[in-house]
């Protein structure tokens, strides 16, 4: 009979992400769409852009932010998907885990989605603009890690929420974006002042911003994220 | 005997539609209710109400005295359906253990292979789940809402898929977690089936219990006969 002990919350949530980072390296599928996407959009930005009108550290960081938000959406959307197909969140439901250790385990597996896109689309980025990133990459890596905690947790919510949905593909943007804005902005703000050779003093009032949004976002997703799984 | 599972008056609605209403019942180790009634009777919402995964709009269901959905409670459970639940592209191996590292299993691969040999699926195992058919996805699926030993299993249309092979493993295993004193509640169209594994019956239409008995006491013929009538 059973008699296990069922694993706390973050041991849950560990396993779920394992579970769903497996899952992503078997079949890839929402990796290679999200690296697709970047590059696209990294070479239609590229010959829309004029160097002549606009320097590229100006231009740049729009382009970096507005890549990994939409590169980023892809993978969200999909790790829901994936609990949808056999119902399989049934069966999550059913385990001994709280409903928080699924929102944190889906999370996190995503949050290594979008630094993995982050790291082939940033390469890309220095590549198209001929932008010395080595220079910041210091700073620029801490930026990109808690944008992405921001955007994976909100992201993550939206997902969860329009999963159950008929238009699940087209919610999720529209549900999801206006939330990324607190976190993109100072993200991108953060990037222009170090591209340009300003010292990471002047950016920490945005740094701090970005932290404030990351702690509430992860607080707030965490604990709203069991009212969307309500029938 | 005490009551392993107890549901007290549950009421669960859909709109303006009553899909469970006002049923109780109760279960006690190593009995097994089996649930029949048409498409749209509320088998399979009591069903998810019974494992927690609704949330009854009256009554409470209980297992082992602690309600759902408390995670004592769902610890104790292991959920059938005729949707596998699984992830396609784990294999049945890696969909199994991963349903034992959530239960907390301490010895995870001697477990996971107990349930896949018990379900016959052991040679296919290391296979992604894609690549099965629907019948050994099926037996993947029981394996993964065995193998934590559950002492309240529910099973919805658990035959689905199974051929003559699968159906014996499947009776088997549920009479075999009967004898070691789960509480099972089995739902199915198979009358045959049902009775089979079940020391309860239930008929149920409209949301509701319409006759509810110990099966000692009934003829399947008979019984049969008077289920066809009941919805002629």
């Amino acid at each position: 009979m059973s008699r296990a002990t069922p694993p706390g919350m973050f041991a849950s949530a560990l396993i779920v992400a394992q579970k769903d980072l497996a899952i992503e390296f078997r079949t890839r599928s929402a990796f290679l769409s999200a690296m697709v996407l970047s590059l696209l959009s990294l070479v239609i930005f590229y010959f829309a852009w004029d160097p002549t009108a606009v320097a590229a550290v100006d231009v740049a960081p729009g382009i970096l932010w507005v890549t990994f938000t939409y590169s980023g959406l892809l993978g969200l959307h999909r790790s829901f998907g994936v609990e949808a197909a056999e119902r399989a969140m049934d069966a999550l439901l059913v385990a001994p885990i709280s409903r928080e250790a699924i929102f944190l385990g889906k999370a996190m597996a995503n949050l290594v989605f979008v630094i993995g896109v982050q790291l082939v689309a940033l390469p890309a980025v220095s590549l198209f603009y001929n932008l010395p990133f080595s220079s910041i990459i210091g700073p620029l890596a801490l930026v990109m890690v808690l944008a992405a905690i921001g955007l994976t947790c909100v992201g993550t919510l939206f997902a969860g929420i329009t999963s159950n949905t008929r238009m699940a593909e087209l919610l999720l943007p529209v549900l999801a974006l206006p939330f990324f804005v607190p976190i993109v902005l100072p993200a991108a703000q953060v990037t222009a002042k170090l591209l340009a050779g300003r010292p990471l003093d002047e950016s920490l009032g945005w740094i701090r911003i970005l932290l404030a949004f990351d702690l509430v976002f992860v607080y707030a997703c965490t604990l709203a994220f069991p009212f969307t799984l309500e029938d | 005997m005490t009551a392993l599972l107890e549901a007290t008056g549950l009421v669960r609605s859909f709109g303006t539609r009553r899909a469970v209403d006002d049923v109780s019942f109760t279960v006690a180790a190593g009995d097994a209710l089996a649930l029949f009634g048409p498409n749209g009777a509320g088998k399979t919402t009591l069903l998810r109400l019974l494992a927690g995964l609704l949330k009854p709009a009256g009554g409470v269901a209980r297992i082992g005295g602690d309600a759902l959905p408390a995670v004592s409670a769902r610890a104790r459970v292991g959920l059938i359906s005729h949707r596998t639940m699984l992830y396609d592209a784990l294999s049945a191996r890696e969909n199994v253990r991963f349903a034992a590292q959530l239960h907390g299993i301490a010895d995870l691969d001697a477990a996971t292979q107990r349930a896949l040999e018990a379900l016959r699926v052991a040679d296919r195992s290391d296979v992604p789940v894609r690549a099965l058919s629907r019948g050994l996805q099926q037996r993947v699926a029981i394996a993964r809402a065995i193998v934590h030993q559950p002492d309240v299993l529910l099973a919805d249309e658990p035959y689905t898929g199974l051929d003559e092979q699968g159906s014996a493993a499947l009776t088997g295993l549920l009479l075999e977690r009967r004898a070691a004193g789960a509480a099972l509640v089995v739902v199915t169209h198979q009358l045959s089936e049902g009775l089979a594994v079940a020391s309860q019956a239930a008929v149920m239409r409209a949301g509701r219990f319409l006759r509810h008995e110990p099966t000692r006491e009934l003829d399947l013929t008979r019984y049969a006969a008077e289920y066809r009538e009941l919805f002629s």
